[in-house]
């Protein structure tokens, strides 16, 4: 792991969008890997997400931050389609998700890590990435059962891969240890190596570094930044560590009570008074 | 490719589960041919190989698929009253006496129709989350032993005769199905050897399956059903895979079954049967193959053993489960065997539980 002190993102020069967002100057000329529409869902009366607009350019670092029970994960099972949205669209890479189930999802290129861990805890390190590659390397049941030379070649390709992919978190000797024996950091970084070997276009991370010491959020931020480099791909982020949000997003969400109170970039969002008065509460007049 | 530990402790597994069944072969082969075996031990032999593969495949749904099944014996019977009639039909209607030929076709049929059931069940129940698998499976149990109640089917004039509620077949026809009376005269042609191939056939195919791909992703809809959806893994395919491939399974040891002897009872597949393989596979640990093959085995032999003991004879069986279950389960007396054998074992932990 490198020493260097991690590159602040805030610096990112961002640019408007149609959609009442920002994306990094770089993707202006893409298709945003993400575009939600008045996105909101209602559970039994109660909006739980209402009227979310968000683009998120191709290769962004974003953040979705906001007090406990502001809908947060709701946005992200949403996305992820484990909930149908009530009201509005989201878009991955301009197709519409309308009807699709969460593996149909998965397949156009939305993966994600989860706030309480779900690894498949009885399988192995190399197991659980192996499942991430599952629509990557296939082979058909057959093959497998009759052992054809198909299943060798493609039982060897996963195998390189999920070497390679364990490799970004220096987690190759972890591959035969169970799932569910790591200590608590490496679930979470596994979880993230299992979500990037289903070659996703957009990252979504739960809370990636709860539960982790500072020095491992520090490492967390450097892979973070380190991933989105190697696989151009973008990032979406829900974190209560502030200076994870502010080092390492380059656009910022803040949603309160299902409703976006406040978009911008790392140093907008710290000087708005809004948000700090969602976390904090309203200063007492007088 | 280098062999990680995980590999050779699932290599070490598979070998040691095969050879153990063919030592078992050879053993009991060699006391055939000796005639030192047992008369009872004999009658044993073809139903030992049929309740190894109904709890390897059983395992399968349970153990790797985690859905639980209570209509293992449904399947069972489905197979072994196709076998009796597709047994019967080739010899009386295309006369093919080569007894090997007909007992695997018979096989081969009692598989395919277990396995089309299967995926009728299958496909409306695994699209659902939660138990309701338990609930249709046992009730199919049920349905298809009152169907096969009121089926009649027979062979007469070189073709095959079918009714079902009345017995509506013309005069002179061969009854194979007759009814409440099961199937009948059927000419018994299972052998130990079709017996064991088939458990070898079984394994290869459980095993296989496990440790593939389609495997993976069977255990994956085990741990976390969201976390495999999210991964793009299809919970229903892989849920119908391992449920189908269990059912047809099923219905190759049911076929076999049947035709050991020359009559075959809707009563023999009831509800408690079902019950009794899924018995097996708890005893054997969940997800463990070996495990299956063993129990089923022993639990197999155990009640004939116990024949001596005539009236407490289930008393003597349940009591000897409930040691078995605390022997395998209570974690003190397993640290204690486990200080027993650790001397003997060097440092590498044998494989249990999950059969990886």
């Amino acid at each position: 792991m490198s020493q260097q002190k991690t590159k602040h993102r805030s610096d990112t020069k961002m640019v408007p969008v149609p959609s009442q967002s920002i994306v990094p100057e770089r993707d202006i000329n893409d298709i945003p890997v993400l575009e939600t529409r008045h996105l909101g869902i209602e559970f039994g009366g109660l909006k739980a997400v209402d009227d979310f607009n968000l683009t998120i350019g191709k290769t962004e670092i974003a953040g979705l931050i906001g007090p406990n029970g502001a809908g947060k994960t709701t946005v992200f099972n949403l996305i992820t389609k484990v909930y149908e949205p009530t009201s509005g669209a989201a878009l991955i890479n301009g197709r519409d998700l309308h009807g699709l189930s969460i593996t149909q999802a998965s397949k156009l290129g939305i993966a994600r890590t989860f706030q309480n861990i779900r690894l498949f805890d009885k399988m192995t390190v190399e197991e659980n990435v192996r499942i991430g590659l599952h629509n990557r390397i296939k082979y058909d049941m057959f093959s497998g059962i009759l052992r054809l030379p198909r299943y060798w070649i493609q039982e060897n390709k996963q195998h390189e891969k999920a070497l390679e992919l364990l490799h970004i978190f220096d987690m190759e000797k972890l591959a035969d240890e169970e799932a569910g024996s790591l200590p608590y950091g490496a679930q979470r970084r596994l979880e993230i190596v299992r979500a990037l070997a289903t070659d996703p276009k957009l990252l979504l991370l739960d809370e990636p570094a709860a539960g982790m010491n500072p020095r491992e959020t520090e490492e967390l931020m450097e892979n973070i930044a380190k991933i989105r480099d190697q696989f151009q791909i973008a990032i979406l982020l829900i974190e209560h560590d502030m200076n994870l949000v502010m080092g390492v997003c380059e656009g910022i969400c803040v949603l309160n009570f299902g409703r976006v109170i406040a978009k911008g970039t790392a140093s907008e969002i710290q000087a708005n008074p809004v948000v700090i008065e969602a976390y904090l509460g309203k200063k007492k007049e007088g | 490719m280098k062999m990680t530990k995980a590999k050779r402790n699932r290599l070490i597994y598979n070998v040691v589960t095969f050879a153990l069944v063919i030592i078992a072969f050879f053993v009991l082969q060699s006391m055939i041919d000796a005639k030192t075996i047992t008369r009872s031990l004999k009658g044993q032999l073809v139903p030992i190989c049929c309740w190894i593969v109904m709890a390897v495949s059983l395992n399968l749904v349970v153990g790797i698929s985690g859905e639980l099944s209570l209509g293992h014996a449904g399947f069972m019977s489905v197979g072994a009253y196709t076998g009796a009639v597709v047994s019967g039909l080739l010899l009386n209607v295309y006369q093919i006496e080569d007894a090997s030929a007909r007992l695997a076709i018979a096989i081969v049929a009692g598989g395919l129709m277990a396995g089309i059931v299967g995926a009728l069940i299958g496909i409306p129940v695994l699209r659902l989350r939660g138990d309701y698998l338990a609930i249709v499976t046992l009730a199919f149990g049920e349905i298809i032993r009152n169907l096969v109640n009121v089926l009649y089917i027979g062979t007469g004039d070189g073709r095959l005769y079918m009714s079902f509620l009345t017995k509506k077949l013309p005069e002179g026809v061969v009854m194979l199905v007759d009814g409440a009376k099961g199937a009948v005269k059927i000419k018994p042609i299972s052998t130990f050897i079709a017996g064991f191939i088939l458990v070898l056939i079984t394994l290869a195919v459980v095993l296989n399956l496990i440790n593939s791909r389609a495997g993976r992703a069977i255990k994956a809809c085990r741990d976390n059903r969201i976390a495999a959806e999210s991964m793009g893994v299809n919970v229903t395919k892989y849920k119908m895979t391992a449920f189908v491939t269990a059912a047809v399974l099923a219905g190759m040891a049911g076929a076999l079954y049947g035709l050991k002897s020359s009559t075959i009872v809707p009563t023999q597949f009831t509800f408690n049967q079902s019950i009794n393989v899924l018995v097996f596979v708890v005893l054997g640990g969940l997800g463990n193959v070996l495990g299956s093959v063993i129990s089923a085995t022993f639990l197999t032999i155990l009640p004939e053993t116990l024949r001596a003991f005539a009236d407490y004879r289930m008393l003597v069986y349940a009591v000897v489960l409930i040691l078995v279950m605390i022997f395998t389960n209570n974690p003190t007396i397993r640290s204690f065997v486990n200080r027993l054998i650790a001397p003997f074992k060097k440092k590498e932990s044998t494989p249990g539980g999950d059969a990886q």
